[in-house]
């Protein structure tokens, strides 16, 4: 993304790019053993096992140094955390036991919270859709996730996927889409996250006081 | 014996067959899968993406519902779930304030979690509670000459290991041998498919499917078994890009690991939902039926 618009987006929020490299500390610390991100060699054993780094604007390595280095918007702006597949190669080799993983899990998040995502990460609206179906009817219906992601303009992959994803729903293999049985708990369901929200603010906002 | 079940979103259609292979196999070893009444969705790895706390709290809702049915165990198939329900549970009996937050979000809800649960993944239940001894007792039908590869993919064993080597797990392998098959040499069997991530940005990740398939290929395997909803869409849909990709004809059936065991154990391929693939398994299964 061009470095005019990354500056205004960065104004919109009101945050500079070391003030976002704070705020994404204070999240990641508030995660269990997030600490220990303090704790990187920058060895590259993370980029090195990485199965998509090859396809990461920045590899998993240079994210961390994107963070001492306060540069972390570009990181945020940048295809990288949405390109991790959680597949955690990184997180059982990292020898200071680092939960990388875990880390991606938060710049998704950040980029996600404050707008940062780049409009190349297609892996971030289909969350956004995850997310509604599952608020909507506590299972996912695969179906209309997929349905949604196509709708919204790929229209590239629709096509090249229609002829098997019709297969799979002749086979009884996809659900209607824009439907399904809703799980009898929902109720509970959004209880919990109205709690875990308000907690999840607190524990964070603690973190930034220290 | 009863075991609580956890099936998951993908098996209830993407993945019907392994739900179906997995419940005739367990019942052909006098073990019942009993479904937890009202299961919701675990998260996953996309509801993770964008709450943290959030996405724990409706893992951990399944976890107080397994605890309310009396279980001390539960099973999962699909390793998103397995990996998923296994991290909030670890994070909870390790961690006490992540453990105090999520009992706050559960009471809210009128529930609760002692931290009393293990979570268990059903390969390791067949593997090691099970045992091979009693499957190799129920092999009706051996699959001499089938040349499998064995593809863990990731989340069986990453990160927490737990049953197998996070690295080079071998279970699969043992399972598919006590079967009379034959497990081919498969390096890449807990290398990545790409996730969801082959879903969204499929033109990106199809160099990773299309290394896995030309391992599995090179090998000289008839098929890919898979414990994974995820993997097997990844490995079976896609087939077409890859070959375009490698510029020649890789063609190789993914089939999941209960269905070979049930083909072993003298089931049928429609009792096993075998057909179900995009890529046909029938041309090198149909001989064992």
């Amino acid at each position: 993304m061009p470095r005019t618009e990354l500056t205004i987006k960065a104004r919109e929020h009101k945050l500079s790019p070391q003030e976002l490299s704070d705020v994404f500390l204070s999240h990641v610390y508030a995660l269990p053993d997030g600490r220990k991100i303090d704790l990187c060699i920058q060895c590259g054993t993370c980029s090195g096992s990485c199965p998509t780094a090859y396809a990461m604007d920045y590899s998993p390595r240079e994210i961390f140094a994107a963070l001492r280095a306060g540069m972390l918007d570009r990181v945020l702006f940048s295809n990288t955390a949405w390109m991790c597949t959680s597949c955690y190669t990184c997180t059982v080799r990292c020898p200071q036991e680092i939960k990388i993983t875990d880390i991606m899990y938060e710049l998704k998040r950040l980029g996600i919270k404050y707008g940062y995502t780049s409009p190349s990460t297609r892996a971030a609206a289909l969350a956004r859709n995850f997310i509604n179906i599952t608020n909507r009817l506590g299972r996912n219906n695969e179906s209309e996730l997929m349905m949604r992601f196509y709708l919204a303009g790929r229209w590239g992959d629709a096509f090249r996927n229609a002829g098997r994803g019709m297969a799979m729903f002749f086979k009884g293999r996809l659900p209607m889409p824009f439907g399904g049985k809703k799980v009898a708990g929902l109720d509970e369901m959004r209880k919990i996250r109205e709690t875990l929200e308000r907690l999840e603010e607190k524990k964070v906002a603690k973190e930034a006081g220290h | 014996m009863e075991l609580l079940y956890y099936p998951g979103c993908s098996v209830e259609y993407t993945a019907k067959m392994y739900d179906t292979s997995a419940r005739a196999v367990c019942k052909k070893l006098g073990t019942e899968l009993k479904e937890l009444p009202d299961w919701n969705c675990c998260g996953a790895t996309t509801y993770m993406s964008v709450h943290e706390l959030v996405s724990h709290g409706n893992s951990a809702r399944n976890l107080a519902l397994a605890r309310r049915e009396g279980a001390d165990e539960m099973v999962a198939v699909c390793p998103a779930c397995y990996i998923v329900l296994y991290k909030t549970n670890e994070y909870f009996q390790t961690n006490p304030e992540f453990a105090d937050m999520i009992r706050q979000g559960l009471q809210a809800a009128g529930l609760d979690y002692d931290g009393g649960l293990r979570i268990r993944h059903l390969i390791d239940v067949l593997v090691n509670t099970v045992g091979l001894d009693k499957v190799e007792k129920l092999v009706e039908n051996p699959l001499n000459g089938l040349k499998v590869a064995c593809y863990h993919g990731c989340m069986l064993t990453r990160p927490f290991g737990g049953f197998d080597s996070e690295e080079r797990p071998v279970i699969m392998e043992q399972l598919i041998r006590s079967l009379g098959a034959e497990a081919v040499d498969y390096p890449l069997t807990a290398k990545c498919c790409g996730g969801m991530v082959t879903n969204t940005e499929s033109t990106k990740t199809i160099p990773v499917v299309a290394g896995l398939i030309r391992a599995a290929k090179a090998a000289g395997a008839d098929c890919i078994a898979v414990a994974c909803p995820l993997c097997h869409m990844n490995l079976d849909f896609y087939q077409p890009e890859v070959n375009q990709y490698l510029g020649g004809d890789y063609t190789i059936p993914v089939v999941y690991f209960t269905q070979l065991m049930g083909l072993a154990m003298g089931l049928s391929q429609r009792e096993l939902e075998i057909g179900l693939e995009l890529v046909p398994a029938n041309k090198v299964l149909g001989k064992y039926a």
